[in-house]
């Protein structure tokens, strides 16, 4: 439209980490891995409703929350390479299954649309706390990279909310698939906030202030969610949570393929510019 | 008369039209149109489709149907009775040499 009034940024880039001197330490980068870890994979799993979602303007609409989460993970990516000169592509191509770090929640299948918004709707409630807290960490590029981020996963809530309230007090159809769409996902809600292993690392090592203890999150979390789901005239499932064990790379069965695809091209052709 | 855009009943969610201001001090300008199931959602899609390269800092939706439009039919009543008409345009003063500038 109007680009005469385009502003230079200056919000952070996984193209300024990489292009300035900044090595992360290796405990950082262990933590920063696997942030990144649950945001590349949920950025794929948005990207799948493009052309699919029910409406053109809800492609473009989850396809946008899908970019602003691949460049979450590409910034905490790009920051953790440089620990061990690894680019953003090597992390995200070349580690297999077992070493992806996310949270189960993030990998799971879309299903319906009204399951899609239930997972991001648990998911931006919690990063909408992580990132606030992570603004505040001693380290200045995790910092800076939560204080972007905040305000993406802000809206990505409250898309999430008008999705919930819309299909949760639309029909009786859309009510029963909304609350179809929450049990699916709530079991998957406690590991969200279980202990990082790579955060306690970083407190083991005397490095306080760096990571965001998640375990304190969760009373934001119930404050909120509960509430919201209740408001849109649906149940909050009372369900016994999953295993989990995503951050030590255990994964259900639906990461293996998701990956298969997301790095078949970059193996087939290592090096390849496109 | 035809609501702009309006591609009949293949539609299920109703048409806005979307005006974006790009800065303070401009007006609100005609950006395109889009589907949304209220008005609510549709300032969100508006955002999503006409706002991700910074254009703008405020939008407008209105409901298509809501436009009332002059009739494309009637373009000569309408738009050509000012041919001929040249003295309402402010050609036909004389300027006067004593004032600079004009």
């Amino acid at each position: 439209m109007n680009h005469s009034n385009h502003v230079v940024s200056s919000a952070i880039t996984a193209e300024k980490i990489a292009d300035s001197s900044v090595v992360a330490p290796d405990a950082h980068a262990e933590y920063a891995l696997a942030l990144g870890d649950d945001a590349l994979v949920l950025a794929h799993r948005l990207g799948e409703w493009i052309t699919n979602a029910p409406e053109l303007e809800e492609d473009v609409a989850l396809g946008n929350i899908g970019l602003d989460l691949l460049g979450h993970a590409r910034s905490f990516l790009t920051y953790a390479g440089s620990a061990w000169n690894r680019s953003e592509d090597d992390l995200a191509y070349f580690r297999d299954e077992a070493q992806f770090r996310s949270r189960q929640i993030f990998e799971l299948p879309n299903g319906d649309f009204a399951q899609t918004i239930a997972r991001q709707l648990i998911v931006s409630a919690y990063f909408v706390e992580l990132y606030r807290a992570l603004a505040e960490s001693s380290d200045e590029t995790l910092a800076a990279i939560a204080a972007k981020a905040s305000k993406e996963v802000a809206y990505h809530l409250d898309h999430s909310v008008q999705w919930l309230q819309r299909l949760g007090l639309g029909t009786d159809y859309s009510r029963e698939r909304m609350q179809a769409g929450l049990v699916v996902m709530w079991p998957f809600v406690d590991e969200l906030f279980r202990a990082d292993p790579f955060a306690e690392a970083l407190e083991s090592a005397g490095q306080h202030g760096v990571a965001v203890d998640v375990t304190a999150l969760r009373p934001a979390f119930d404050a909120l969610v509960p509430r919201l789901v209740v408001d849109a005239g649906l149940e909050v499932p009372e369900l016994p949570a999953a295993r989990g064990g995503g951050r030590g790379g255990i994964h259900s069965e639906a990461l293996g393929p998701m990956l298969a695809e997301i790095q078949v091209l970059a193996r087939a052709h290592p090096g390849a510019t496109w | 008369m035809t609501t702009p855009g309006d591609s009949g009943a293949r539609e299920t969610w109703p048409l806005w039209e979307v005006f974006i201001r790009s800065s303070r001090g401009l007006s609100h300008v005609h950006a395109g149109s889009l589907h949304a199931p209220d008005e609510t959602m549709a300032v969100r899609n508006a955002r999503d489709l006409y706002t991700r390269r910074a254009e703008g800092v405020s939008i407008w939706v209105v409901r298509a149907s809501d436009i009332t439009t002059s009739d494309p039919d009637a373009r000569g009543e309408f738009f050509e009775s000012p041919q001929g008409k040249e003295f309402r345009h402010a050609t036909y003063y004389s300027e006067s040499e004593s004032v600079p500038h004009l």
